[in-house]
């Protein structure tokens, strides 16, 4: 049992951290959840990708450094503590390539993973619709057989990132007559802009368009846009999810970066003995949080799957990091109302962390039925 | 990087959690709640048989220590099984005699504690645990300046977990080691306290859990397991939760054993195993709220090592003093 990186790793590290002391922007980008802040993200996504730091653990051939899990871990550890800006591209890179790299061909990869890295074609996700949240197997938007393809309609929602992205994948219901609800859905990808798609972007709680209703009426997506067989989306799905719960959506170099900011924050306001607990415990979760994914990665590497603990790991992230942003905001005083404080941005956005990819009551379901063995039962 | 236990450490749990298993260790905490000892002498001795007690003494001394890491990984299973008795106290105990600058202390009584022969106590604060059986009885005295051996104490003072039998350290004794070198020792010992104490921690709020998942599967209300009740489910969630992200911080502890990573892992450890105490109480209902049913054991144990070895706050106040850390 170890801890210690190579010199490989550590010569990574030293020459990420030396490109992201020279590149990262001295001001923190506009919003990424508005129009001007969207643009301005994609363009640093360029500049990421242009010296291949933008999807580090991709093969090269789609723009990455092959880097393995760890110096991703090593990446992510920099990357956050430079105080780089927020990734819009997140959705596809941490949801639709891992899909790609396991259920996708080979010219999918091709076609679609270049301008992904490079922030040129930024997605969207379009699982949950009005009727089909925690319950998700029960979504009715269609796919319907036709010439070289299939016709999407219906009406997704919550699709984050929608209101400014370039495209979208989900699930629709290509076999209505399947016998059970999570049987007959197809995995597809589809153009935001393409005829018969209407976005309606959501203001979140800050009013911010940071997600969208998406109303589909006979949007045509040619059978190179579907991934794995049509009948297969659910299968797809899950591995999907198992991603997006598991190691690659938040990485544990986010949390020790808000911490130490946090650790920051409490010495400036005078270090107030009432905060002590709350300040530590974000030092020690991020802690614990780094571990606990270097023992999953440590697992991964020798051929473990990240199976349902990544339900453990979702629960954690997303209540440690509201737990967090409370702090932050409990320390600014009567400044901790101000919308554009350093901490208010990533407060609201904290929120919505319990909500998204599973709520953290499917989680628990998952944890309990999973990995205690408790009986299924009505929710 | 392999942040894993090897097989060698996997089977050396394997191992104790089988012999532990057949020892019926419920029983020997009874009798030694009693003031008996006889059960726990002899499971004592097996345990420093496996080598538990060698893995905080160094080779020099007879053992085969110092190993943090194997010490955390047995510590998990005595307190898996509830195992009773100066544990954590006579593994403090040796790395506060080894860690003195004068070797004599730790020649004459480090090759016994290794090997099982005796059992130690520690006094740093206001008790001594089974300071009645242990056979060396540490006490620091006069500031942190003074390592005494104590005369035997009193009558013990009643525990809220009654196999902690708690004694006021006896004055006097014989000085073992006196000056600046006993505190830094006493830090070291601390250091190491806290590590097998949440070592302990974790073990117990696994049983904890363990015990609690059996009970709310084969307990029927409403004609159904009360186990598929998502208000039962979600604690025991939440008490997984709290528990797997416990066991990478100890073991990142034991690897690194400096005072803050092992501070970080007894505050997180302690609350995790006293909030499964909790969710283990409610769940079991009135059966659990009895002296008679086992799980009191672990209960009042999870209790009353919250507080040993430096409490929450103290742990916390650890963690924030130590410097920035660039990852």
């Amino acid at each position: 049992m170890d801890l210690a990186f190579t010199q490989e790793e550590d010569a990574f590290r030293a020459e990420a951290r030396a490109w992201l002391a020279d590149r990262v922007p001295r001001a923190p980008l506009p919003s990424l959840e508005t129009a001007e802040g969207f643009a301005a993200h994609r363009a640093w996504e360029a500049e990421l990708a242009a010296d291949r730091w933008s999807v580090v653990n991709w093969p090269t051939a789609y723009g990455g450094r092959d880097s393995g899990l760890i110096r991703w871990l090593v990446f992510e550890e920099e990357y956050w503590a430079a105080g780089a800006p927020g990734r819009v591209g997140q959705n596809g890179i941490s949801l639709l390539a891992p899909t790609l790299f396991d259920h996708g061909t080979e010219e999918q990869r091709a076609r679609v993973l270049p301008p992904m890295a490079t922030g040129e074609v930024v997605w969207a996700q379009a699982w949950s619709e009005p009727e089909a949240g925690s319950d998700l197997a029960s979504l009715r938007s269609r796919a319907v057989r036709t010439d070289g393809g299939w016709l999407l309609s219906g009406h997704k929602t919550w699709s984050s990132r929608a209101a400014f992205a370039d495209r979208a994948f989900g699930l629709f219901r290509s076999d209505p007559e399947a016998p059970k609800p999570h049987q007959g859905l197809t995995y597809l990808m589809f153009d935001l802009r393409a005829p018969g798609v209407t976005v309606r972007p959501i203001g979140r709680l800050d009013g911010k368009p940071a997600f969208a209703e998406l109303f589909l009426d006979e949007v045509f997506v040619p059978d190179e846009d579907v991934i794995g067989a049509p009948g297969e989306g659910w299968r797809i799905a899950m591995s999907t999810a198992g991603n997006e719960r598991g190691l690659m959506l938040r990485s544990p170099g986010r949390f020790l970066a808000a911490a130490e900011r946090l650790r920051r924050l409490w010495q400036r306001q005078g270090c107030p003995p009432s905060a002590e607990a709350q300040v530590a415990d974000a030092l020690i979760g991020a802690r614990a949080y780094r571990l606990f994914t270097f023992a999953a990665a440590s697992r991964f590497l020798e051929g473990g799957s990240i199976g349902p603990e990544s339900s453990l790991n979702k629960v954690f992230w997303s209540e440690y990091d509201i737990a967090l942003h409370e702090t932050a905001l409990d320390l600014l005083g009567e400044q901790g109302e101000a919308a554009d404080s350093e901490w208010a941005e990533g407060y609201v956005f904290s929120l919505a962390g319990p909500i998204y990819a599973g709520t953290n009551e499917i989680q628990r379901d998952i944890i309990a039925e999973r990995l205690l063995g408790l009986p299924k039962g009505r929710r | 990087m392999r942040f894993l236990l090897d097989a060698e450490q996997r089977a050396f749990a394997g191992s104790l959690d089988a012999m532990l298993t057949a020892a019926d260790t419920p029983s020997v905490v009874r009798d030694w709640s009693r003031g008996e000892h006889t059960s726990g002498r002899a499971l004592w001795s097996r345990l420093a048989e496996a080598g538990v007690f060698a893995l905080a003494v160094p080779e020099e001394y007879g053992g085969l220590g110092p190993r943090p890491v194997e010490l955390a990984v047995a510590f998990v299973e005595l307190g898996r099984h509830a195992v009773p008795g100066p544990l954590v106290e006579t593994v403090a105990a040796a790395a506060v005699l080894a860690a003195l600058n004068d070797t004599g202390p730790a020649e004459r009584l480090l090759p016994a504690l290794s090997s099982g022969e005796s059992a130690a106590t520690l006094a740093t604060g206001p008790y001594a645990l089974d300071a009645d059986m242990a056979d060396v009885r540490l006490t620091v005295a006069a500031r942190d300046t003074e390592l005494r051996l104590a005369p035997p104490p009193g009558r013990p003072h009643p525990s809220l977990d009654p196999a902690r039998r708690l004694f006021e350290p006896a004055p006097g004794g014989e000085l073992l080691a006196a000056g600046p070198q006993v505190a830094e020792a006493v830090a070291h010992g601390l250091t190491w306290a806290r590590l097998a104490t949440s070592a302990q921690c974790l073990g117990g709020g696994l049983a904890l859990l363990d015990r609690t998942v059996a009970y709310v599967r084969q307990r029927t209300q409403f004609g159904v397991p009360i186990g598929s009740f998502q208000a039962v489910k979600h604690q025991l969630a939440d008490a997984k939760t709290a528990l797997e992200f416990a066991r990478p911080l100890l073991f990142g502890a034991a690897l690194s054993m400096t005072p803050a990573d092992v501070a970080a892992a007894k505050v997180t450890a302690s609350e995790a195993a006293y909030a499964t105490a909790r969710t283990a109480l409610q769940l079991h209902g009135a059966i659990g709220y009895t002296a008679e049913y086992d799980l009191s054991l672990w209960l009042t144990r999870a209790r009353a090592l919250r507080t040993a070895w430096g409490g929450p706050e103290e742990c916390r106040a650890l963690v924030l003093s130590s410097g920035d850390r660039r990852w």
